[in-house]
């Protein structure tokens, strides 16, 4: 009889399935896993002793860099921590850019979340497909903010600026043809929120476009039904949130249970899934597409009636404006002061969270009362959920790792922090 | 958010606050209500019974733990440079390192746990302040599994002790790594630094040659504005 012995599988740190850094020392029965011991870290940059060092405005970029597939998302905790420690009022036109931009980040996650976990499992289109959409949105961040990726844009008490008149059109250039740059300016004649209710009016459509390929096709359910099944119990011990512990069947959503922003004004549904499984997540992400659509199609709606300040009147925590930081004596005193020192909110511990779109993405901060935060806490989805991976994989094939890895839609940027 | 979700959630939070004072007072825990959060202090020895009847009563069913992490309260109210007198003695660019004392915590280390009940759709916080030279806690693995890599981490990066845990790894740093990086007592640059040395033909460690400087001084400023208790705090946005 041959003798047998269990192997010992080192899966990554460079791995195109392992979604970055992580390094997987998978104990390996055959085909079988045993036991997987997942090491993080590679990517640790201590973000939250580098803020404990920073006034806090200065760390707002910092939490692009987290996350770096949700960077609006992360701000937006952030900032909300700093605006419950200091009691700011945020204007309400804010409110609707946040929501919207918010939603918009939660398109542009999904998408890449759906073209790779599809790419690790044998699909090559819906990547490019995916990636075709995904630039129309990074469009909007650059339009807004300048950058397509490092947005840094929120602002305690608001946002950094108000939403652009005129999207940017596409230069001519000798790498296409002018019919090409012009077909492609057609959508960016307007103002950003022309550009962005284009985009609604025809992504559903491209939603339908990636269930056709995807949502019965045999093969992407061999790959994904039945594997990786949490039940609702413990998907709550093991501190899931996002569609995580939504697949597994609870209508969980902070946007809905603890409302913030504009949340509570525009309308939308929580799709849940039944069995917890690799499929089920999947149909509750394409699912959430579509709803972010209609959430960022309302907040158009509004803005386009409702023009208003974007930031807070408080020049104690909010820049003044440029012009009068120009020609008012006070207001170039507050500009001097909050870049200089910055603010100093008052003493305590505030607890702040929002619904990424991988889950609960929270931000804990103590103040001493310092321009500084004392202690600043991270709450990463990613983080618990991969420290599930052990007890998801245990009994699976090789194979489905990386369906379920793909299906956590982990980022190290978030959680080796 | 409108006023009055923004009321209602209030007063779910100090129903809860008073319900853990309740339930807890007898075994010394501390209830705190601020911003609109509900701390409770727990003594380290009790943590265990106390975390099992907030995830089991029937009041509380905290079933989920969203968040552990340590707290290194060392430096807790020092700030760098003294403003109140700073009118008289003129204002300088440079940083004392004679750091001013400020308030003090009652112990060095503490470790601050979230919880949350879907079912009651509320928040909570636990805080355990622990021993200044050897931190250490029960482990809360077993009431929240969810809890394991997250007391990993702030083993790794505080040095706190969970016993009980059957894995106690370090997590984020890297392999081999000595010290606690997030204490306060270790520098923001670091210890040793690391670079590919062509001659020995393999990576190696050297002492840091970055020198630490601050770029803003930590300041505390006793602004007016907060200094009423709770009248400008109540009025938190959409928390």
């Amino acid at each position: 009889m041959p003798e047998i012995r269990n192997y010992t599988l080192n899966f990554g740190p460079q791995h195109p399935a392992a979604h970055g850094v992580l390094r997987l020392v998978l104990e390996m029965d055959g085909e079988v896993i045993e036991r997987a011991d997942p090491h993080i870290g590679l990517l640790h940059r201590a973000t939250e002793k580098l803020a404990e060092s920073k006034p806090y405005l200065q760390s707002v970029p910092y939490m692009d860099r987290l996350d770096y597939m949700s960077m609006m998302c992360n701000e937006h905790a952030y900032v909300r921590a700093i605006e419950k420690l200091v009691g700011t009022k945020v204007p309400v036109r804010a409110q609707y850019i946040r929501t919207m931009f918010d939603e918009i980040t939660r398109i542009l996650n999904h998408l890449l979340w759906l073209g790779t976990h599809a790419l690790d499992v044998g699909a090559m289109t819906m990547f490019l497909y995916c990636f075709r959409e995904r630039e129309d949105l990074m469009d909007c961040y650059e339009a807004v903010t300048g950058a397509r990726l490092h947005a840094a844009y929120y602002r305690p008490g608001g946002v950094y600026r108000d939403l652009p008149d005129q999207m940017p059109n596409h230069e001519y250039n000798e790498f296409r043809s002018k019919a090409d740059i012009d077909r492609m300016n057609e959508v960016r004649q307007g103002s950003l929120l022309d550009f962005i209710s284009a985009f609604t009016d025809r992504f559903p459509g491209k939603v339908d476009e990636y269930e056709t390929l995807l949502t019965d096709n045999r093969i992407w359910k061999q790959r994904t039904v039945g594997i990786g099944v949490v039940s609702p119990e413990r998907a709550q011990q093991l501190g899931f949130t996002g569609p995580m512990i939504r697949g597994s069947g609870f209508a969980w959503d902070l946007r809905k249970k603890q409302t913030y922003a504009a949340y509570d004004q525009v309308e939308f549904d929580i799709p849940v899934g039944q069995n917890g499984d690799c499929y089920d997540r999947y149909l509750v992400r394409i699912e959430e597409l579509r709803q972010s659509n209609r959430i960022v199609k309302q907040c158009v709606e509004w803005l386009r009636a409702n023009p208003g300040p974007v930031i807070a009147e408080d020049h104690k925590i909010a820049a003044p404006s440029r012009a009068d930081v120009r020609g008012d004596m006070e207001s170039l005193i507050h500009h001097f002061k909050l870049f200089t020192e910055g603010f100093c909110p008052p003493a305590g511990e505030v607890y702040t969270a929002v619904e990424a779109p991988k889950g609960e993405f929270g931000c804990y901060v103590i103040s001493d009362g310092a321009n500084k935060p004392y202690r600043l806490k991270l709450r990463a989805p990613g983080f618990a959920h991969l420290s599930a991976m052990n007890e998801m994989v245990e009994g699976h094939m090789l194979a489905d790792v990386v369906a379920i890895i793909g299906t956590m839609d982990i980022v190290f940027g978030e959680i080796d922090r | 958010m409108n006023d009055s979700v923004r009321k209602s959630i209030r007063e779910r939070h100090l129903e809860l606050a008073d319900k853990l004072s309740s339930c807890f007072s007898e075994k010394d825990c501390e209830v705190i209500s601020q911003f609109d959060e509900v701390t409770l202090i727990v003594p380290s020895e009790h943590l265990i019974e106390v975390a099992e009847t907030l995830r089991d009563g029937e009041e509380f069913e905290f079933r989920e733990l969203i968040d552990l992490c340590g707290v290194d309260y060392s430096d807790y109210g020092l700030s760098e440079w003294e403003t109140t007198t700073a009118s008289g003695t003129g204002f300088g660019r440079g940083v004392d390192p004679e750091k001013t004392s400020g308030n003090s915590q009652p112990s060095r280390f503490a470790s601050v746990y979230h919880l949350l009940s879907m079912e009651k759709n509320i928040r909570m916080r636990v805080r355990v302040y622990l021993d200044d030279e050897q931190p250490m806690v029960e482990s809360v693995t077993g009431i929240w599994s969810g809890a394991d890599w997250f007391e990993r981490e702030s083993f790794d990066l505080y040095g706190i002790l969970y016993n009980g845990h059957s894995d106690l790894r370090r997590i984020l740093t890297d392999y081999g790594f000595m010290g606690h990086p997030f204490r306060k007592d270790f520098p923001l640059e670091g210890h040793v630094e690391l670079r590919y040395d062509p001659e020995q033909k393999r990576v190696i460690y050297e002492p840091v040659t970055i020198e630490p400087r601050t770029l803003v001084p930590r300041v505390i400023r006793e602004d007016n504005r907060y200094l009423e208790p709770d009248s400008e705090q109540q009025d938190t946005p959409d928390a």
